[in-house]
């Protein structure tokens, strides 16, 4: 099945931004998708409640590379909140579409966004504001 | 450069083969089934092309059928014979690396009231004979294991397993769809009671299947509604198909020895320029009884879709049965059925020759696959 990966998904995974592992980050997260099997890690550097560097390594597809590749170009720079929101569908719609049985590698890649942040805001205390945080989404939603 | 080695998946079609069917789209266009001149004319066309066709594979020209596909003449040959034979036994036995064509209509046979058992392999995709043994039993009707698997490249015993069922009294079915040219199909030899074929697998067109079927065996068709091939597959007999069909299994074992010889030859050299130039390569499937132009290579560490489209992306086409390259996201069947380790099961890539590669394709390929594979390594997490 002919998979017409886009001209800028192409050339994501052919030319990757953000590849390698950042030396002393700030943290560290591994996710992986049971169904393909494909892998990301992340690692992060913050500063002042922002993104100051991310970087990624990937066991995948052209769309699991390129998809962590227009994503960590994107966070750069953002403050952790919007990072840890950031939305999958960007992703898709920045490299201009995915096909339909791919749409999940921009999930795993937020995914493994979301568990990096988490990570550094776990080993700088930043858990219990996080789980505030949480719980005062809940209600929202329950008061909608 | 652009280089196919994707021959497994389909192969270009021999200019001699295309030259004949147009003959018979632009002047012997009458229907074969018509009684006046010209019908009779390309009538007697198709017939002659069936003699040919039967006299290489060892056949009766009255038990060869064309059809659309090679996926319809097993559905054909799998359903036929079950809906058919009901009475004689309701169990079916397939191999667990068959073909989904296979796989498919075995499967649907179950709504029917059939039981499907899936003879196993071993870790390099040779049937477990003894295991097959034990799953005859008299209630078993029909056996349909594949001459040469499509991914891994491992040719089975026919003869022995075709013996080995017949003398239970279960019919005995092979695909033998990638055996062409490099295995001999002698059918009364292999002792098989039907086989499948497809043209487009050995450089003729695509659209023509081929079902050997013995006809003395009572099976059902699966198109009905018109008299030809006896009413066994209604329909206008597909002229240039069928005689595309015969001119390209004429030209494939034709000075077939030197051909394979050569395949097999170019194959070995770029295995072993893959293996002196990239760390962590292994082999998929049997190193011996394995098609000549066959290669299923893992690289460690590494995506099969990412090497595939990187390469694609130079112009090379391969194939791959990762996860990551299936609509369903799940692995290659056959290779799960090899055993090996999951987290080598999405590593793999196909490469696939023909009769056409050349050295200087295979040296492009090796230049472009170091590349590949080293970029995609140098940012994996997998070590």
């Amino acid at each position: 099945m002919a998979l017409n990966y886009t001209k800028k998904t192409l050339n994501h995974f052919l030319k990757p931004k953000n590849i390698g592992e950042i030396k002393n980050a700030d943290a560290y997260a591994e996710i992986g998708n049971m169904v393909c099997g494909d892998q990301l890690n992340f690692t992060i550097k913050v500063e002042k409640g922002k993104i100051k560097d991310v970087k990624f390594l990937s066991f995948g597809c052209a769309s699991n590379i390129a998809t962590a590749s227009i994503m960590t170009e994107k966070v750069k720079g953002m403050s952790l909140e919007d990072a840890k929101n950031y939305d999958w569908n960007k992703i898709v719609s920045d490299l201009g579409g995915l096909p339909q049985q791919k749409v999940h590698c921009s999930i795993m890649a937020v995914e493994g966004l979301k568990k990096v942040i988490n990570s550094y805001e776990d080993k700088n205390g930043a858990k219990k504001e996080l789980k505030k945080d949480v719980k005062k989404k809940i209600t929202k939603k329950k008061t909608k | 450069m652009q280089v196919y080695l994707d021959n497994a998946a389909t192969t270009k079609m021999d200019k001699a083969v295309a030259d004949i069917m147009q003959t018979y789209f632009l002047d012997k266009f009458a229907n074969p089934s018509s009684i006046h001149r010209q019908g009779e004319e390309v009538y007697n066309d198709v017939e002659k092309a069936k003699a040919r066709v039967a006299k290489t594979l060892n056949a009766n020209p009255k038990n060869l059928i064309f059809t659309g596909s090679a996926s319809e003449a097993n559905n054909f040959i799998i359903k036929g014979i079950a809906r058919a034979n009901k009475d004689k036994g309701k169990h079916i036995i397939v191999s667990e690396i068959e073909h989904p064509c296979v796989l498919g209509p075995a499967k649907e046979l179950t709504k029917e009231g059939f039981k499907i058992s899936y003879a196993p392999v071993d870790k390099k995709g040779r049937i477990k004979i003894s295991e097959l043994k034990k799953m005859i039993s008299d209630d078993t009707l029909l056996v349909s294991i594949m001459t040469a698997n499509n991914e891994i490249g491992t040719i089975q015993d026919i003869k022995k397993i075709a013996k080995l069922v017949k003398k239970s009294g279960a019919y005995f079915h092979t695909d033998a769809v990638q055996a062409v040219p490099y295995l001999e199909i002698d059918i009364k030899d292999l002792g098989v009671d039907f086989l499948t074929l497809s043209a487009h697998k050995f450089h003729g067109p695509k659209g023509v299947g081929m079902a050997y079927i013995d006809r003395s065996i009572k099976i059902n068709p699966l198109i009905s509604g018109g008299e030809q091939n006896d009413g066994l597959r209604a329909g206008t007999l597909d002229v240039a198909g069928i005689i595309g069909f015969s001119k390209a299994l004429e030209l494939a074992y034709r000075n077939r020895d030197k051909k394979i010889a050569k395949i097999k030859e170019l194959r070995d050299y770029f295995l072993n320029e893959i293996r002196k130039n990239i760390k962590d390569v292994y082999l998929n499937g049997h190193e011996k009884f394995r098609l000549e132009n066959n290669l299923n290579l893992r690289f460690n560490g590494v995506e099969g879709e990412a090497i595939l489209m990187d390469l694609s992306n130079q112009g090379i086409c391969v194939s791959t049965g990762s996860a990551c390259s299936a609509k369903n996201l799940r692995t290659s069947y056959v290779l799960q059925a090899l055993k090996i380790d999951s987290k080598y099961l999405n590593s793999n890539v196909r490469f696939s020759l023909s009769k056409n590669t050349t050295k200087a394709e295979l040296d492009y390929i090796v230049k472009r696959l170091i590349e590949t594979v080293k970029r995609l390594r140098s940012f994996s997490p997998i070590k």
